[in-house]
């Protein structure tokens, strides 16, 4: 520990503290523009200089570390004069076209030029202008207003793991581009419109579309893939205008992901608005009382076993909960969340749990990835493992079709032979990956959707617990086995036990016809199409997507950003999303059609509005009544899933996800998200024309 | 000056190390310690500038030489742009078969660059920095300080130094360049490397 004085305020802090942290420590605010807490200091926007005493020139806060006995000054006039100093270079170059900057009113040139600027300019010269760069569908570039503080650079460079920009040229000429005019290709690329200080780069989709100061903020969950990312929604009037990311350091970090950020405009397109009732083989609007009366009528008569659910990959546990208790209540068992047929054990919850948990990747000392491809399917999370492995000497290895994972992985092979390999110790040379688990403290493997979508799914299932066991993941002090999902439903669905009863109708029954009346909870991820036209089946979500398409009823729901719903991430971390605007047009929250539905029967839920909901989920099933938190993680039972590791079949493994930017009805329905399919997956984009 | 400007050349697709390059990489490389191959980024590009020279007449680095030199040395495309596009000394567009770099800095324009600068213009029709020649044998160049001062004003062909120069020596250097004489480099006055004017003038009356 350093013992220092900051405005005559003692502190003590950890060595190599640098300056500015042990400013912020002492509650003094230093302005800055390069400087980002989770970057590499670059030390070249000078915006951060303080005074310290028998230093003869102002010091760079950000990149001077502290020292025993040092007295700071942030705020004396030697101080004051040098940022006004460098404020006045700053805007040397900068334009002065805040009103028609989308940055305005959230830029932190703006807001420090009101501390340090002076009231007029006395640079008589002209300005430079720099040529619009082309970053692709998301980023929009005016770089003209770029003070060069390189947080984009540092950002794709370190955390994105996709180095694409770069500082060319110098001194007065120099810019940042890719040079050679490309699109980035990270999916974390939104981000740096966060990072960038000032309006260079700002959303593309949203140019021009609101002021900040116009906008309301609401804070919720993501929902385009499992990891849970904390967001604030901001709203104008009846229209999601923009997701931004919230920090939450077990979880996203300050991270969100492309599709996350982007996919919002797909909720205005596509959307379902009243209740449709298929008459002549043909939808035809209808009113709800409609609706209902011929679900009603085809439910008459008809007994609990011919009537089943399955619940889709954006389901909130609220809904879930009360479509189960309708489908219990009609007397069936036949429930199913694993649309995409991944064969998951829900006899514990840590055989389909990331019981490491994310946070706790910053722990690990050797990832064995297996049938997953996170960098598609979690890319926050994947994020998390890159910084893992730059951290320090964190060997990662991955099983599947070698692909680019923004980190070095050692490809062992494509399928379940190498994880047979592992159990037996074939695979034990003295520079081998299973060497390296053994030697590993805290090792930890990723199973993905990719292993467990498949017919011996239950096999790799036990095969990878059975890996864990053997390479000590499975500690009281330490959990390493680690499941995947891609889903934001499915762990809510798995701790509600949405899945068959004993003896009843799972997926892929219910998909062959095996009920003759079939409730699709925004499922659409799977060949609805294929059921036979002898199934009665109600859709009941928010998109005109592939569900509604076969639908016979058609209830309209409510989107993420449109109810209060309850998601729980891979971890089993449960979380709350928002209400941020109302479902357009006669659309309704989940839960409430439902109960509607359940009144109509004359078998009303024992619920009537969301306080005894969620009352009811949390006191039947324990994680839903701790928002936000997980418990500590470890394994305290050895025993295995079910499965046989014998009856793994050779077939290599596959990623589920072919195309990152569309995988669900919102992101189908995104124009912005079709967009980045034609730039990023052109021969996908061919293809669905 | 960087290539995102609407080029008016021809990036070629590919580029290559011809065998006398590749015999020279290992060399380079061994003068950097094992997982620092990067450093080796700057003698990399020179070798591939000088390559096109041999090969092609004019001496400068396509964007498929950088993507090339990126590859060998494992390192990201854009730390190679960044790093090329930083050094004046790499051309990214094709120059003539004589480049002139002409420093304009203070003391060679106080003793005269302006003057050697329109001799240039002159006798190769040249109107902006930059540019080539009709001819396609000369492109001018605008340069920093080339720390030849005691010798200013300086004109630097290619590799070589032309010192003390003037209107007229320029013009007639320009003129054998043009010839194929390549004139030997140094002072076009005959200064013994960077002596004195006239010869020595201190340290003549010592004993030692």
């Amino acid at each position: 520990m350093v013992k220092l004085t900051v405005d005559g305020i003692a502190l003590e802090v950890p060595n190599g503290c640098s300056v500015l942290q042990a400013a912020e420590l002492a509650g003094k605010e230093i302005p800055r523009f390069c400087y980002h807490e989770r970057l590499s200091v670059a030390g070249n926007c000078r915006m951060c200089l303080v005074e310290v005493e028998k230093v003869p020139k102002p010091v760079a806060s950000c990149a001077w570390p502290v020292a025993e006995g040092m007295v700071v000054k942030t705020d004396s006039p030697m101080v004051r004069n040098a940022r006004r100093g460098v404020m006045e270079f700053l805007l040397i170059n900068h334009p002065l076209d805040c009103p028609i900057c989308d940055q305005g009113g959230e830029c932190d040139l703006q807001d420090q030029s009101m501390g340090y600027g002076w009231g007029d300019s006395r640079y008589r010269e002209p300005k430079r202008a720099v040529r619009e760069k082309d970053f692709g569908p998301l980023v929009k570039t005016v770089m003209t207003r770029c003070i060069h503080c390189t947080r984009c650079i540092r950002f794709l460079a370190e955390v994105g793991g996709a180095p694409e920009l770069g500082a060319t040229a110098r001194g007065e000429d120099m810019e940042i581009g890719t040079y050679v005019q490309q699109a980035l290709t990270s999916e974390l690329s939104g981000n740096i419109i966060d990072l960038c200080p000032v309006g260079a780069l700002t959303s593309k989709p949203y140019a021009f579309v609101a002021r900040s100061w116009e906008l309301t903020r609401t804070d919720s969950v993501d929902v385009m893939d499992a990891v849970g990312a904390n967001i604030r929604v901001d709203a104008r009037g009846p229209e999601v205008l923009r997701v931004l990311p919230r920090i939450n350091d077990d979880v996203n970090e300050e991270w969100l992901a492309d599709k996350s950020r982007f996919a919002i405009d797909g909720l205005k397109h596509k959307r379902l608005d009243r209740p449709w009732v298929r008459r002549d083989g043909k939808l035809a609007p209808a009113s709800w009382d409609e609706a209902f009366a011929a679900i009603a009528a085809r439910m008459k008569d008809l007994p609990g076993e011919k009537v089943g659910a399955i619940a889709g990959d954006l389901a909130c546990a609220e809904s879930m909960l009360a479509l189960k208790d309708l489908m219990s209540a009609l007397g069936s068992r036949n429930l199913d969340c694993r649309q995409n047929g991944a064969r998951l054990d829900a006899a514990r919850r840590d055989f389909y749990l990331f019981n490491t948990t994310i946070a706790g990747i910053d722990r690990a000392d050797a990832i064995l990835l297996i049938g997953t491809n996170p960098r598609r399917e979690a890319p926050i999370l994947n994020a998390r493992i890159r910084k893992r492995w730059l951290s320090g000497q964190v060997p990662v290895a991955a099983i599947g079709p070698a692909v680019d994972l923004t980190y070095a992985a050692e490809w062992l092979g494509v399928g379940p032979a190498v994880l047979t390999s592992l159990l037996s110790g074939l695979l034990s040379g003295e520079q081998s990956f299973a060497k390296k688990l053994e030697a590993a403290q805290q090792p930890m493997l990723i199973l993905g959707q990719g292993a467990l979508a498949r017919p011996d799914g239950e096999a790799v299932l036990a095969a990878a617990w059975q890996l864990a066991e053997r390479f000590g993941m499975l500690r009281a002090d330490w959990h390493g086995f680690n499941v995947l999902h891609t889903a934001a439903a499915r762990v809510g669905a798995l701790e509600l036990g949405f899945l068959p009863a004993p003896g009843a109708k799972g997926f892929w029954a219910m998909r062959a016809g095996a009920v003759d009346l079939l409730w699709l909870l925004g499922a659409d991820e799977f060949e609805v199409a294929r059921i036979p036209p002898t199934t009665f089946v109600v859709y009941q979500g928010h998109h005109g997507d592939r569900g509604a398409q076969r639908a016979d009823v058609i209830l309209p729901g409510s989107a993420y950003t449109e109810k209060n719903g309850t998601y729980v991430n891979t971890e089993g971390r449960a979380e709350r999303g928002r209400l941020a605007v109302y479902p357009p047009g006669e659309a309704r929250e989940d839960w409430k059609i439902l109960r509607a539905f359940s009144a109509v029967l004359g078998r009303p839920l024992p619920y009537d509005d969301l306080r005894s909901l969620r009352e009811k989920l949390a006191t039947t099933h324990p994680v839903f009544a701790r928002v936000g938190a997980l418990p500590a993680a470890g394994c305290t039972d050895q025993s295995g899933p079910g499965g046989d590791p014998a009856a793994m079949l050779p077939n290599p493994f596959t990623f589920p996800i072919a195309n990152y930017y569309q995988t669900d009805p919102i992101s189908r329905a995104s124009p912005t998200m079709a967009r980045c399919t034609e730039t990023y997956y052109p021969g996908l984009a061919m293809a669905a024309e | 000056m960087t290539a995102e400007q609407e080029p008016d050349f021809v990036q070629p697709e590919h580029f290559a190390f011809d065998a006398e390059s590749e015999q020279a990489i290992p060399g380079i490389l061994a003068k950097y310690p094992p997982g620092r191959q990067a450093s080796a980024v700057l003698p990399m590009l020179d070798l591939a500038q000088r390559q096109m020279r041999r090969t092609t007449g004019s001496a400068w680095i396509p964007t498929a030489a950088m993507n090339v030199v990126a590859e060998r040395l494992a390192m990201p495309p854009v730390r190679v742009y960044e790093v090329a596009t930083f050094y004046l000394m790499f051309n990214l567009r094709p120059v003539g078969k004589f480049h002139l770099q002409l420093c304009t800095t203070t003391p060679c324009w106080l003793r005269g660059s302006d003057e050697v600068v329109a001799a240039c213009r002159k006798a190769t029709g040249i109107a902006g920095w930059h540019e080539t020649s009709a001819d396609g044998l000369f492109t001018m160049t605008e340069v920093e300080c080339l720390g030849g001062c005691v010798n200013a004003p300086i004109l630097q062909m290619n590799d070589d130094f032309y010192e003390d120069m003037d209107g007229p020596a320029t013009e007639r250097l320009i003129a054998s360049l043009r010839d194929g004489e390549t004139p030997p480099p140094g002072s076009a006055i005959g200064r013994q490397g960077s002596a004195p004017l006239g010869g020595p003038l201190t340290l003549l009356d010592g004993k030692g």
